[in-house]
């Protein structure tokens, strides 16, 4: 192999890989080595899984040879956040309950992946059951900032994200269930994407809320993450909530540019960020209207409640899609002298302090005599929030807002701090709770020349929209000056 | 399983002065392929653990998918108990226990696929009021090793089986409308009848494909208001849940009587010392922290599918039993109407018409159906109304003594083989009338002075002659007929 896939863009890794121009295992073992020699710094995988890497590479090239059709990822690398099953390959949530399980099924999208052609390198660091917004929850320790390695890279999806950035995958999936792509994205300068509820199974997934969460890509372009969009997406029988239309062509229209869109700024959603991410985002906007797209702010009044009815609903769902972390069938089992014991103590080890206190507010929110109050309340601010998009889509095809409050912050800095620490996802949760789709995107830098993410909002399926303004942003985009950390 | 429908009222049962309340909840499995959420098979008695796979494992990343041939069961049953059928949603049912691999039910609680019916009962006519009949998923079976009576005091282990775990249930909530233990007892028959005539369960309650829990309390006759209520868990016979009540009654009467209060309780059923026992209290009692299940979305059966479900239900076990009634003359009653209420309950019922259609007679071959194939029910595949008509025919035209024809019935639910060959090979083939007149003869002649009189007019001689015959033909000549030679040679 002469030239150097690290770097380059999945598009063009399966290009090279399809036209025999390099194969697919030496892609893989390339990426391999790289991330051997960097990751101990970095931290972004809990486990690369180097041999059953290199016999899917082989698979790929065995097709190629047979003259068969690769798919449209042969030979690309990617890494897969460890909430999704993969078989018979220990799939951790970060977390102590799940030691030693090795699922006996992979995720639809596991699958999905696989027939594209792309090859997993292996299983990406997360907040525990992604709960967290730094990765610092993670139960195997934190993943670091790839342009800082004394800042985080956000969360849940960090390892993803990291990795992605850091040029050890071009590509990865993650989930995102409050903005566990987006929030990530944005602090690692990359491209993020949570796609429509719906239209990405769930299935295979290790559920934290159930209502909210949704597969979704990170890539370093826009281009590469509908790539992998268009792979993942898609009706599948096992997963009753996915949608059945089939979905739309998400790269056919993403060059043909914003003339004419009419384009929202949420002012909700800038007041009290940081002043440089307020400035990114206008700017990104203005660049928007220089290429002909109706620029106008607009007000989504529900979104301020958001935060407050996710942190209701998202833990109320939790604390029952955890339940089964008991230390009966599988995971962690601490024996105690009853059965109630050994569920108390297999649990209070198994369990880190954000997930244990996600499982407590969500079962209060829960109990008899207190639903109303809480869960069911939150379920009427759902609505509010559902509706108040609605209206703003009346008048608009898509909508704009930073990603998050603030560039990456520092290890530490709001762990002891919870409320600090969720309002990292202040913007981002409302898409959830609507059920949306919405991705991120580099747009500049802030402190530190930390990069700065701009968040591009659609109505359900708008997909093909959000991508073309995200592609038009993408391309008036200044680039990242900030060194990466081996670079 | 046979029990006759007719009362025997047990002491329990009458309480002078009160009055016994009693609501029902009857957990009914339902007779599909596969599993409620997966594609496992619904199976009973297979090696543990077999059937499952990661989503009746409640493995992490899994989700359920609801089985179509399930809710068109349920919504059979809800036609069947003339209830509402509408758009319902499942809920999470949040409790932890081993034999529950998610800890938690997908079960239905706010809206269910039936509710408001009624379930009209057999003898006494009267309607009971059915609240909801909802679907939801079974749990595994847990077995305490080492413990007292494989209960969990005691044991020192326990394995659990999740091959029940996913299996499809409708739990069926009847009003707290019934009044004794019999008259429950006449609800379960009936609702067992009904589930099995419309094609959703097999109604065993040996194999656990119907439960029972039974809410019980006692006020004082005339009473308006309902006493505090005790809820008996997994009845799993007839036997049991009459029992259970009349002793559960009878505890509560005399907690009263003595100046106590009854307690608001979850009771558990101990067969063997025929007691109640307290499992947990009220204070107990689990926060299941319903929530809308997520993983779902909501059942919305179109009018057309209900309306062709409806259409494709079997006749019901009123109209069985009216189809029976109007093969007789005069409206049946006593223990004929008894008969056709456990015929049809059983499933027997075409068996009857069938064998009347074949030219038997009606209240022969229904006591014949009711009585002798009732008690052997298993075997029931071995007959068809063809032999069984035969069987009859060859009973009323007396080629067969009754006693003959309950063995040779007997024989061909065991073997399958027709009543002919089965008669003649236990050398019960009726004599020929000339013989049994030969035999008449003979005795006559033998026993000149008992003979005249007979003929004068001393009828109880006839008992003495028929025995004679008897002896002589070797048992086979049948009572009725030497009868009715006597009484004709006499003349």
């Amino acid at each position: 192999m002469t030239l150097s896939t690290i770097g380059m863009a999945a598009s063009e890794i399966a290009g090279l890989v399809r036209s025999k121009q390099v194969s697919a295992v030496e892609v893989v073992q390339e990426h391999l080595a790289f991330a051997a020699s960097h990751d101990s710094e970095l931290h972004s995988f809990i486990d690369i899984t180097d041999e059953a890497a290199l016999s899917a590479a082989r698979v790929v090239d065995e097709k190629i040879a047979r003259g068969e059709d690769p798919g449209s990822l042969a030979g690309v690398p990617i890494a897969l956040k460890d909430n999704l099953v993969t078989r018979g390959q220990a799939t951790t949530c970060a977390s102590q309950i799940l030691k030693g399980w090795k699922p006996p099924y992979d995720a639809t999208v596991v699958e999905k992946v696989r027939e594209a052609g792309a090859v997993a390198l292996g299983k990406t660091n997360l907040d525990e059951f992604a709960m967290g917004s730094s990765t610092e929850n993670s139960s195997f320790g934190p993943t670091r900032n790839p342009y800082d390695l004394q800042r985080v890279p956000g969360g849940s999806s960090g390892g993803s994200a990291a990795a992605v950035a850091a040029k050890l995958s071009p590509l990865a999936l993650g989930s995102d269930t409050g903005g566990s792509i987006r929030q990530p994205a944005a602090l690692c300068g990359i491209v993020g994407v949570k796609p429509t509820y719906g239209l990405v199974s769930r299935y295979g997934l290790i559920a934290f809320a159930s209502s909210l969460d949704q597969i979704g890509p990170f890539a370093r372009s826009v281009k590469d993450s509908a790539l992998l969009l268009q792979v993942i997406a898609g009706h599948d029988p096992k997963d009753s909530t996915s949608l059945e239309s089939p979905a739309p062509d998400l790269l056919a229209g993403i060059e043909r540019g914003v003339e004419g869109l009419r384009i929202g700024v949420i002012e909700e959603l800038i007041d009290g960020v940081a002043p440089k991410v307020g400035e990114a985002l206008l700017e990104a906007a203005n660049s928007l209207g220089a290429q002909g797209a109706k620029i106008e702010h607009v007000s989504v009044p529900a979104v301020k409640y958001g935060l407050s009815a996710y942190y209701l609903i998202a833990p109320a769902e939790a604390s029952s899609n955890l339940a089964r972390y008991d230390g009966v069938r599988y995971g962690l089992r601490v024996e105690g002298q009853d059965m109630n014991e050994t569920y108390v103590k297999s649990r209070t080890k198994g369990f880190g302090a954000e997930v244990k206190r996600r499982i407590m507010l969500g079962t209060f929110a829960l109990s008899s005599g207190y639903y109303d109050a809480y869960y069911g309340k939150a379920q009427r601010v759902r609505t509010m929030i559902i509706n108040s998009f609605q209206s703003a889509y009346n008048h608009f095809d898509v909508l704009l807002s930073p990603t998050t409050p603030t560039t990456a912050f520092e290890l530490g800095a709001k762990v002891s701090d919870p409320l600090s620490m969720y309002l990292s996802d202040i913007c981002t949760i409302p898409t959830n709770l609507a059920g949306h789709p919405a991705m991120s995107l580099p747009y500049g830098q802030g402190e530190n020349d930390m990069p700065i993410g701009v968040q591009v909002l659609a109505p359900a399926l708008g997909e093909v929209n959000m991508f073309r303004v995200a592609r038009a942003l993408e391309l008036g985009a200044p680039v990242i000056s900030r060194k990466l950390f081996w670079e | 399983m046979v029990e006759s429908s007719s009362s025997s009222p047990s002491q329990s049962e009458f309480i002078p002065g009160w009055e016994i309340v009693v609501g029902l909840e009857v957990h009914c499995e339902l007779k599909t392929n596969t599993k409620l959420f997966c594609g496992c098979a619904n199976a009973f008695g297979r090696e543990p653990n077999t059937s499952v796979c990661p989503v009746c494992l409640g493995l992490p990343g899994s989700l359920p998918v609801i089985n179509e041939h399930a809710v068109e069961l349920a919504i059979r049953i809800g036609l069947a108990l003339n209830c509402k059928v509408d758009e319902s949603i499942f809920h999470r049912k949040n409790y932890f226990y081993p034999d529950m691999p998610k800890d938690y039910q997908i079960s239905q609680y706010e809206k269910a696929i039936n509710e408001n019916g009624y379930l009209e009962l057999p003898l006494s006519k009267k309607r009971v009021r059915i609240e909801r009949a909802h679907i939801e998923e079974d749990t595994g079976k847990t077995t305490h090793v080492g413990g007292d009576g494989g209960r969990i005091h005691g044991a020192i282990h326990s394995l659990v089986d999740y091959n029940r775990a996913g299996i499809p249930l409708v739990e069926i909530v009847s009003a707290p409308d019934l009044r004794s233990a019999e008259e429950a007892r006449e609800y379960v028959t009936e609702l067992r009848a009904i589930l099995v005539a419309s094609g959703a369960s097999d109604g065993k309650m040996e194999e656990g494909s119907l439960r029972v829990d039974a809410n019980v309390s006692v006020r004082r006759s005339g009473s308006a208001e309902f006493g505090t209520r005790c809820e008996i868990k997994n009845l799993n016979s007839l036997r049991s849940l009459v029992r259970a009540i009349g002793y559960e009654a009878q505890r509560q009467v005399e907690l009263i009587e003595s100046g106590n209060a009854v307690v608001q309780q979850t009771r558990h059923w101990n067969e063997d010392q025929g007691v109640t026992t307290a499992m947990r209290s009220k204070e107990e009692a689990y926060d299941y922290r319903y929530f809308p299940e997520p993983d779902l979305v909501p059942l919305a059966p179109s009018a057309e599918w209900i309306t062709e479900i409806g259409s494709r239900i079997g006749m019901m076990p009123s109209d069985r039993r009216e189809r029976l009634i109007s093969m007789f003359e005069t409206a049946p009653s006593g223990s004929t109407f008894d008969q056709i209420v456990t015929a049809v309950s059983l499933g027997l019922d075409d068996l009857v018409t069938g064998a009347v259609r074949n030219g038997a007679d009606a209240r022969l071959a229904l006591a014949r159906a009711a009585n002798e194939v009732a008690s052997d029910i298993d075997h029931l595949a071995n007959i068809n109304p063809k032999t069984f008509g035969e069987l009859i025919r060859m009973e009323a035209g007396g080629k067969l003594s009754a006693t003959q024809a309950k063995k040779v019935l007997g024989t061909m639910l065991e073997s399958g083989e027709g009543p002919q060959n089965v008669a003649e090979s236990l050398g019960f083939e009726a004599l020929d009338t000339s013989i049994i007149e030969g035999f008449v003869g003979q005795v006559i002649a033998a026993s000149p002075k008992e003979w005249e009189r007979f003929a004068a007019g001393e009828d109880q001689l006839a008992g003495f002659f028929v025995g004679q015959v008897m002896k002589l033909s070797k048992g086979k000549a049948d009572g009725k007929i030497v009868t009715a030679i006597l009484r004709s040679k006499r003349s």
